[in-house]
């Protein structure tokens, strides 16, 4: 056999936890072979044991038939494995050819040659057709160019078996085509691909073979053309999955949020919401749908108050909310789940009390004339743990201490105990595990039953379609089109996400 | 007193002064590049002030004199001031302990230390003075050159020139070779350097412990021009202020020494100021401070803002995003 | 309280002892390796501590700037900025009690408060400048504290120089209406320099407590220092926590300037170098874990062996210099936590 890669019955531990328990993996050379399985099910834990980050307890690596031990990234390098980072390791100061010869740089006289690096780079880069100038700073390019630099640096190692981890995070459509037919040139080149990933449509568009694993578990591998989407996904998951969440139709009544022809600058000054509007009603669920990137954050910080408005109006209720602090934007009936919930959604060194009165602390019955009141706050954390199953030793814990299920319940039992107006759940599933997934979902449609306005803005479409009633799509800061979620599919859904405006308003509708 | 007076007062008295604070400014560099805080330049010129004096000292006693007397200690200070960033780099880098605490613990321990030993060889807080100091003298040739000569190349210290030209050959170092690329790159993505094979704590106690072979002379040719003995007050605060110069040149080597030599020259001003007319007015005080005051407004960006490296003060752990 | 701690709380507590035991064990081989005795070098500083009333007075008055130095970083600390320049602000704040000390000519009752709240302002307005610069233009409070240092430094000389010198390079005495000084502590404890200002660092330390753990203020700059973006989208002023911050913080470190202009000395001399207590603080907070009772213990600890080594060196010889050698060692152990943290999860491993 013809494997230039094969992982067999690898095991890897981490205290407590079996993150690989018996995967293997066999790549054969010149395919594309997917990795597959949901977040946290020990993908990433597999590929650094691949490329030296971390020692297997159990398990042999052969890499063209011969059993080897990588101890260290050094070692992965020199047999020809390469690595494309989900999070670039790039230095954005040093140009693209500084990244790329580091650590191997040609030299003349003990100094760095770059215009023979520069050169070598412009061949390779002309050979597998991934155009970037050698010259240009990494801060200076965008995140598309950014991924041809991490891809030409194995190249320029010599690596012939490339490891993409979730490449299509970060890029737009059109930079995902331009990777898809980077990766086919790789191949017929004849490199060998291994892509780690979660979406289905991926594999089945550019994969010859399809590896799952679930819980840490190897559970197998399909040749890609022999199956579909729902058997992968069944397998992924354990059970069929039917994503379609149970829930009656909407009964949309009033306004409640009404945002017109907002404009918002993203933090480097550059308009990333223009001239937007948009109106969400008591009662139902609107879905934000949009890749990564085109201005759904901004929207919601700008919502929220946490980013300067530029121009337009956001009204609650009919209340003007530009120009509110944060906090008066809170107190005039805004929940908020945060799209990064280590970073905004919890003080992770305080304790599950502390955090329940995040954004109320300084309100009766919490303090009374500056001073807090600690055994109101941990009284109130108490029955909201009860009431949102919270998994946690007891109120005092520390918030880190928590599995992210149970941190993200903790903020969701937050805001929507102070029962607001209008709901904002920015990706809150994200790194999730199905349970929790399905326990999320359920209770955003209680609260849209309850007679709330909520937002949901999520970048997997499957989310987006399943809670959503109404699924406004956005693309460059502006709502491409806003379609009934009934009435349309992944499909429509990814075309308007690209920015296909006009073919698909007429018939959305 | 004309202009050439003046000139002729302040100017070879800044380059003397800036000497020491280039030598240090530059081994913060190292340092600081590869993403190590160094707030221990001063501890470290404390070593090599102290080194330099007890190994004149010693070789005195032995009946040495000379220029080899000079080269010998200053050669050892470079020693011993990189052997002692070792405890920096071991608390800083493979201990992970907060970057500027141990450079805080750093300082303290090396006033502790050398008054200590100073005590228990000499019975007193103080050393002797030392007899073979680095001396003055002309540049041949260049010094003839008319209004330049006198200014920049008669009765100069030969460790001014050293300093100056090390600025340049570090400059080049940093920019250039292979050794500077992997250098940054730790200090600005150290994961990044890592994934490229670069050994990131390797590079990072290179970088250490050349700022203490660097702040070591740096201190040694401090006491051997300037003070001509030790005690615990011989360095007060020239690491610090090197420290200043290299943030306010901007991590540059070249811009570490333009700064130094703006000091300096704050310094002499400071002192010589009130024998020029103009300046006679002006309180000393405001020449004393006028680094600091520059250092922050640099760093609050009016006067250009100061940027450091990237990943500086964070210990790499490997493995985590 | 007790409740608000998580299960590592024998850890928080073992680190620092251990540390401390560390720090003390080298000073012991670096005086048998210089020949001394070190059972003769400790007991003689033991003895320089408790051995008599007049030490324990002056250990007591060590502690006092040591304390609100301790809890200055602290202070900031809890909101995540590393304030160095505690020495600055002491010596501001030094300055400015004494000048209201010889300046004014009031009751006692109005005008020690007055004198001392004239420390803790100007140490406040010392510690505004960072916290503004950092807060608005996010550059790093350390450096800024570092150079704020030899701008008051050269400052309060020059101000001393100019404008309130006397005889023997320091400013005139002042009034005793502001002063902390007592006779009755002075002969309670064999004339030592003891003076009530223990007694305002106490309550520095409960006001520290206060403030940090039981008020809406002080949740908030907590939740600041432990995560800005949380405390953004919670609503609060992340910027205006963070000049706060510094300003109390600069407040505790002008008072314990005044400690020492109104109640050690009575005077400020003109400074050659620095006091070094802003750099004690830093060990002092460290090595005290940022809480008000570690601080307290702390400087207990270093006030103690820097009185103690007085008698160290007039007994056993040993200089006093060792002291701080110790001191550097215990702050190294501290800040390597990590290493020791290790070692002791490596040690449970095997007991199981």
């Amino acid at each position: 056999m013809s494997y230039v890669i094969e992982m067999n019955s690898i095991r890897k531990e981490f205290p407590g936890i079996v993150a690989n328990d018996n995967i293997t993996l066999q790549l054969k050379k010149g395919e594309i072979h997917a990795l597959l399985g949901e977040n946290g099910a020990g993908k990433s834990t597999l590929m650094n044991v691949l490329f030296g980050l971390y020692q297997p307890e159990r398990g042999e690596i052969r890499v063209r038939g011969e059993k080897v031990e990588i101890t260290d990234p050094n070692i992965a390098n020199r047999l020809g494995i390469g690595m494309v980072h989900q999070h670039f390791m790039l230095v954005d100061k040093f140009t693209v050819t500084e990244n790329i010869v580091m650590g191997n740089e040609p030299t003349k006289f003990g100094v760095v040659n770059i215009k023979k690096a520069a050169k070598e780079v412009e061949a390779i880069s002309k050979r597998y057709g991934l155009s970037v100038d050698p010259y240009a700073k990494i801060e200076n390019i965008s995140v598309g160019m950014q991924q041809r630099v991490e891809i030409l640096k194995t190249l320029y190692r010599g690596a012939d078996i490339l490891i993409f981890d979730e490449p299509t995070a970060v890029l737009t459509p059109q930079e995902i085509q331009e990777l898809i037919g980077i990766m086919k040139t790789l191949v017929a080149e004849g490199k060998s691909i291994i892509l780690i990933t979660h979406k289905l449509k991926e594999i089945m568009s550019v994969c010859d073979r399809c590896t799952v694993i679930r819980r840490g578990k190897g559970i197998g591998t399909v040749d890609v053309s022999e199956t579909d989407q729902d058997k992968l996904a069944a397998m992924m998951v354990g059970r069929e999955v039917n994503f379609k969440v149970e829930k009656t139709p909407a009964i949309p009544k009033e306004t409640v949020l009404a945002v017109s022809d907002l404009t918002v600058k993203d933090s480097r000054g550059v308009d990333a919401v223009k001239a937007l509007n948009l109106d969400i009603k008591a009662g139902e669920i609107l879905g934000l749908a949009g890749v990564d990137g085109n201005g759904q954050s901004e929207l919601i910080e700008a919502i929220t108050g946490l980013r300067k408005t530029d121009k337009g109006s956001i009204k609650l209720n009919n209340k003007e909310l530009v120009g509110l602090k944060p906090r008066k934007v809170t107190e005039s009936g805004i929940g908020h789940i945060p799209e990064d919930r280590h970073k905004h959604g919890l003080v992770l060194d305080f304790s599950i009390g502390e955090n329940i009165v995040l954004q109320t602390y300084y309100q009766q019955p919490y303090s009374k004339n500056t001073v807090l009141n600690y055994p109101n706050i941990f009284k109130k954390a108490k029955d909201l743990i009860e009431d949102y199953d919270v998994r946690t030793p007891s109120e005092h814990t520390p918030a880190r201490a928590l599995s992210g299920g149970n941190q993200q319940k903790a903020i969701i039992a937050r805001e929507v105990d102070r029962s607001p107006d209008f709901l904002i759940a920015a990706q809150p599933t994200r790194g999730l595990d199905v349970g929790a997934i399905e326990s999320i979902h359920k209770r955003l449609i209680s609260e849209r039953d309850k007679g709330r306005a909520v937002l949901l803005m999520s970048l997997e479409l499957d989310e987006i379609l399943n809670v959503s009633d109404r699924i406004a799509v956005m693309y460059e800061g502006q709502i491409v089109d806003i379609v009934d979620a009934d009435k349309t599919n992944e499909k429509e859904l990814g075309l308007l996400m690209a920015g296909g405006k006009k073919e698909k308003a007429g018939e959305a509708k | 007193m004309d202009i050439m007076q003046i000139l002729s007062l302040v100017i070879p008295a800044a380059i003397f002064a800036a000497a020491p604070l280039i030598l240090t400014a530059l081994g913060g560099l190292f340092s600081e590049r590869a993403g190590v805080v160094n707030i221990g330049l001063e501890g470290l010129m404390v070593m090599g002030a102290f080194t330099a004096i007890i190994t004149t000292l010693t070789l005195e006693g032995m009946g040495m004199s000379g220029m080899m007397v000079i080269i010998l200690a200053l050669i050892i200070s470079i020693l011993i001031g990189s052997v002692f960033s070792l405890f920096h780099a071991v608390a800083s880098i493979t201990f992970r302990a907060d970057q500027i605490v141990s450079g805080v613990a750093l300082n303290f321990l090396a006033v502790g230390l050398t008054v200590f030993l100073v005590r228990l060889l000499y019975n007193k807080g103080q050393t002797d003075y030392i007899s073979n100091r680095i001396y003055r003298m002309d540049v041949p040739v260049l010094s003839d050159i008319p209004f330049i000569g006198p200014l920049f190349f008669s009765s100069a210290y030969v460790t001014s020139y050293v300093a100056i030209l090390l600025a340049v050959v570090v400059y080049f170092i940093v920019f250039y070779t292979p050794f500077g690329l992997r250098l940054r790159s730790v200090g600005e993505h150290p994961m990044a350097a890592d994934t490229m094979g670069i050994n990131v704590n390797r590079m990072r106690y290179i970088g250490v412990m050349l700022s203490g072979a660097f702040a070591g002379l740096g201190g040694a040719v401090f006491a051997l021009t300037v003070t001509g003995n030790f005690s615990g007050t011989t360095i007060v605060g020239q690491g610090f202020m090197a420290l200043a110069a290299l943030i306010f040149g901007k991590w540059n080597p070249l811009g570490a020494l333009g700064a130094a030599l703006f000091f300096g020259l704050a310094q002499a001003l400071s002192i010589t100021g009130q024998q020029i007319p103009l300046l006679s007015d002006v309180p000393p005080v405001f020449l004393l401070i006028a680094p600091y005051v520059l250092t922050i407004l640099a760093l609050a960006g009016f006067v250009g803002r100061a940027e450091g490296p990237k990943a500086i003060g964070k210990p790499y752990i490997k493995g985590s995003r | 309280m007790a409740k608000l701690l998580p299960k590592g709380r024998l850890l928080s507590w073992s680190i620092p002892l251990i540390a401390v035991f560390l720090g003390i064990f080298i000073g012991a081989i670096i005086m048998l390796v210089s020949g001394y005795n070190p059972i003769t070098g400790y007991s003689a500083l033991i003895r320089g501590i408790f051995s008599d009333s007049y030490y324990l007075g002056e250990t007591v008055r060590m502690m006092t700037p040591l304390i609100l130095a301790g809890l200055a970083v602290a202070f900031a600390f809890r909101t995540g900025l590393l304030n160095i320049g505690v020495e600055g602000q002491l010596i501001v704040g030094w300055l400015a009690s004494v000048y209201v000390g010889i300046t004014f000519d009031l009751p006692a009752v109005l005008h020690l408060p007055m004198a001392i709240l004239a420390g803790a302002l100007a140490g406040a307005l010392w510690g505004f400048i960072p916290g503004l610069l950092k807060a608005k233009f996010q550059v790093h409070e350390v450096i800024v504290t570092i150079m704020m240092n030899y701008i008051a430094l050269y400052t309060a000389n020059a101000i001393i120089r100019s404008y309130l010198l006397v005889p023997g390079e320091r400013t005139g005495s002042i009034n005793q209406s502001a002063s902390l000084s007592s006779p009755l502590l002075q002969s309670l404890t064999d004339y030592s320099r003891l003076h009530w200002g223990f007694v305002v660092a106490v309550l520095a330390c409960l006001i520290m407590w206060f403030i940090l753990w039981r008020t809406t203020k002080g949740y908030e700059l907590r939740a600041v220092g432990l995560n800005q973006h949380a405390s953004q989208y919670a609503g609060m002023n992340v910027q205006r926590n963070i000049i706060l911050s510094m300003l109390i913080s600069g407040g505790f470190a002008g008072v314990a300037g005044a400690m020492e202009g109104l109640g050690t000395y009575g005077y400020m001399s003109i400074l050659s170098g620095f006091s070094g207590l802003g750099f004690d603080g830093i060990a002092v907070a460290l090595l005290g874990a940022n809480t008000a009772v570690g601080v307290l213990l702390a400087s207990f600890l270093f006030g103690g062996l820097k009185i103690g080594a007085l008698n160290m060196q007039s007994q056993a010889g040993v200089p006093t210099e060792l002291v701080e050698i110790v001191i550097a060692l215990i702050i190294f152990f501290v800040a390597s936590s990590y290493i020791i943290r290790w070692v002791m999860n490596r040690v449970k491993k095997e007991d199981i």
